[in-house]
């Protein structure tokens, strides 16, 4: 009624964001037809969500599906909002928030895991440490010469971060990884 | 199935699969990349093409087309820029959920990925402005793709989808399959049976509710006639009070007792009002547009909401509902209705007395009122007298975008679903007389009105040709105030009266447009005249271009300022040029 005495927004409401943003990890079940890896991240793009780790790959060949891992972070809304915005495109099978059925299945999380290849350049101490460190972290020589090796190392993102935290002072020249691999824990699938 | 009977060339493959679906109307441009379809098209008499003057054109007539018959609509462009000129009504046609299948030519296969001539990366482009797109790569894989196709766009939440068919695979032959031989897509399976916990659930919030509202949308059209029919028997049932979007427009009659007119940014006082105040709250067939909230935060604030959707991603996507339920709306309305009947021995309808008291008082406010004016017509008064005049007749309006595509939505009261065509979603400017074209080669005797304003028209007005050439008597009614005036009213609130480009200085004269076209051009400008320049414009079995001279300067009200709540609406009375100067203070232009 009395508008125009009150303050006001703009042409369009911008509400602030009072909820606090989370980190999941969704699998989603498709079809492995021409085009449907661009469906799903022009999805996340044009709706402004994030992606942290995106992996895809062909998991049942006969049925021509594949499965993709995505680790994204956005407050719960944001993420129901993810979750219906994927089951509408309709290659997509099925969507699993793998973070919210490790808690209905009462673990702290699902079981996620990386694979990265490091290749290291030095010699003399630091080469002998490097060796030693990989060791410890049950990471495997996959190349080596006098002066560098390649490792490859398996495990929890938050492992390989450490990994090559501990690398960088030890001559690291390269890093390759696989973008995050997931599954709940107990017998059943998703 | 095997045999040569069912062998065909790609581009009968298209053909055979548009009759197998029904198709009798496709909207089209020929270009380089689809010659071997204009071919087939030529040598067949059992689907007519419209030959267009524009690509966006094409989508526009066949969202029109599909809008006021149910059907789907379908376009035929070439590839490159016939393609890109799809985009807009693609668009347009998946923001207002409506099905529509888009065949598009591609440069052959070889040549994907090279620069060719007038290639483009349709399937690329078109992505996130279709429900699902194919590139057909394969003359074996044409006829599923087409019965998808038309399966995807009119199931589930309707929407477009592009069909590319590169031309070497138009040229080679391959086996045809019937729709009936394919097999739906198991990844993409609709729900559209409600849940009835969740529906029981409703009915017991709505049998208690004090101040209850129906507020239903282009779901409820979407969903067929039935569903309206089930919303009207709903209101009668329940005697809730009842409002609703732009894109709802007519699923309930606008003479019925319990309507309140439409809601949102320039919805009626009672209908806002209502929605603001209300306890109970009956979402069907809408999606919470910000056209239609307002501010959030302030959204009817003390409401119990039941929201019913075909489409899971629209529930709790803007605002966060109490009691979703997922189905199509018909369906929905069918047990909602049913469980209703079962439970009306405790409906005691005394218990909204007071609710319609207060309702009445609202409507008493008057909220579209103007003021007349002997001397210039007032545009609402023009939309009043079309709408006097055309009753009794089989109409369909569709409007362009604009001040004029409001004041049609207040002042012309539509009393059946599919006969009001407007573009909600995108607000493409020159959506109209295209769409009103493919009404009328729907409805080929029926009266069809382009309610449009002098900006909006000249976006697509290539199309008086196409108009012409299928003696499609379109009528265009152009409130012309000279000005982009929803674009001005904004700069009003906004922007310190500062109306830059939004003026109109070099007018084409409409009259001579129309003539120079074939069609017949009238003009108006005094409220005397109008009457029977409106009647001689029904009149005349041709396309009419009516240039209504109205009141350069009015605005549209009511309004919801932006960032402002349903009960802090602007009416009429109170917008003096000081209000309105003053409805948005700095800081809130700085966000815009």
């Amino acid at each position: 009624m009395s508008a125009h005495l009150q303050p006001t927004g703009s042409a369009y409401f911008i509400a602030k964001e009072t909820e606090v943003a989370e980190t999941h990890t969704l699998s989603v079940l498709v079809d492995n037809e021409p085009g449907v890896l661009a469906r799903v991240i022009g999805l996340f793009s044009g709706r402004g969500y994030n992606i942290e780790s995106l992996t895809v790959s062909e998991t049942e060949h006969q049925a021509h599906l594949s499965r993709i891992t995505i680790v994204t972070r956005g407050t719960p809304h944001v993420l129901d909002q993810i979750k219906n915005q994927l089951e509408r495109l309709v290659p997509v099978h099925r969507v699993v928030d793998l973070t919210v059925r490790a808690g209905t299945l009462g673990h702290d999380r699902p079981v996620e895991r990386e694979l990265a290849l490091v290749k290291v350049h030095g010699s003399g101490d630091h080469r002998v440490e490097a060796l030693r460190l990989a060791d410890a972290f049950r990471a495997s020589v996959i190349d080596a010469n006098i002066d560098h090796f390649v490792f490859e190392i398996t495990g929890k993102p938050s492992k390989i971060e450490q990994f090559i935290a501990i690398m960088k002072p030890l001559g690291l020249i390269e890093v390759c990884r696989t973008g995050i691999a997931a599954m709940n824990r107990g017998p059943q699938g998703m | 199935m095997s045999g040569t009977e069912n062998q065909m060339t790609g581009a009968e493959i298209v053909l055979q699969a548009l009759k197998d679906n029904g198709v009798e109307h496709i909207f089209g441009y020929p270009g380089g990349a689809v010659l071997p379809i204009y071919d087939e098209i030529h040598q067949q008499d059992d689907i007519q093409h419209i030959l267009v003057r524009h690509e966006q054109g094409a989508g526009h007539m066949a969202e029109g087309y599909a809008r006021s018959t149910g059907k789907v609509g379908v376009m035929l462009v070439t590839s490159g820029p016939g393609a890109t000129n799809a985009v807009t009504p693609l668009q347009d046609a998946l923001m207002d959920s409506i099905p529509l299948v888009c065949i598009s030519g591609q440069v052959p296969t070889s040549l994907i990925g090279s620069d060719a001539f007038q290639e483009c990366d349709t399937i690329g482009i078109t992505r996130p402005c279709t429900k699902h797109n194919w590139l057909v790569r394969d003359v074996n894989d044409l006829a599923r793709v087409i019965h998808e196709a038309f399966r995807i766009a009119q199931s589930g939440r309707p929407g477009p989808v592009v069909v590319d068919i590169p031309k070497d695979v138009q040229f080679a032959t391959g086996t045809y399959t019937p729709p009936s031989a394919v097999p739906a897509q198991t990844s993409y399976q609709p729900k559209t049976q409600g849940d009835l916990k969740k529906i029981e659930e409703a009915v017991e919030l709505m049998k208690t509710a004090r101040r209850p509202i129906i507020y239903s949308g282009g779901g409820v059209v979407n969903s067929g006639p039935q569903a309206s029919h089930l919303l009207r028997e709903l209101v009668e049932l329940t005697d809730f009070p009842i409002t609703s979007t732009l894109m709802g427009l007519g699923a309930y009659p606008a003479s019925g007792k319990n309507w309140l007119g439409m809601l949102g940014m320039h919805g009626t006082y009672e209908a806002n009002m209502a929605m603001h105040d209300c306890d109970v709250m009956v979402c069907i067939g809408a999606r919470f547009d910000d056209r239609i909230t307002g501010r959030l935060n302030a959204f009817s604030p003390n409401s119990k909401k039941i929201h019913i959707d075909i489409d899971p991603s629209s529930i709790n996507k803007n605002v966060r509902v109490d009691v979703p339920i997922l189905g199509d709306v018909g369906s929905v309305l069918e047990d909602m209705v049913r469980l209703w009947r079962a439970a009306k021995k405790a409906d005691d309808k005394t218990r909204l007395a007071d609710w319609w008291e207060g309702i009445v008082k609202w409507r008493a406010r008057n909220s579209l009122a103007y003021a007349a004016n002997d001397d210039v017509i007032m545009p609402q008064y023009a939309i009043q007298r079309l709408y006097e005049l055309s009753k009794g007749r089989d109409t369909y309006i569709t409007t362009e975008v604009g001040q004029h595509q409001m004041w049609a939505a207040q002042f012309f009261g539509f009393e059946q679903p599919n006969r009001w065509m407007t573009s909600g979603g995108l607000g493409t400017m020159g959506y109209g007389f295209p769409a009103a074209i493919g009404v009328q080669v729907a409805h080929p005797n029926s009266l069809v009105v382009d309610i449009a304003g002098d900006a909006s028209i000249q976006m697509c007005i290539q199309e008086m040709s196409c108009a012409v050439q299928y003696g499609l008597p379109v009528k265009i009614f152009i409130l012309n105030n000279q000005y982009m005036g929803m674009v001005r009213q904004w700069q009003q609130l906004l922007h310190g009266n500062r109306l830059s480009h939004s003026y109109t200085e070099a007018m084409p004269d409409f009259v001579k447009l129309a003539e120079a076209y074939g069609g017949v051009g009238i003009r108006c400008d005094k409220p005397g005249e109008l009457d029977d320049a409106i009647r001689r414009m029904i009149d005349t079995p041709a396309p009419v271009i009516f240039d209504c001279r109205v009141a350069n300067l009015a605005n549209c009200f009511p309004m919801i300022p932006s960032g402002k709540a349903h009960n802090e609406m602007l009416l009429p009375d109170e917008a003096t040029d000081e209000a309105v100067a003053n409805a948005i203070d700095a800081k809130g232009r700085q966000l815009v």
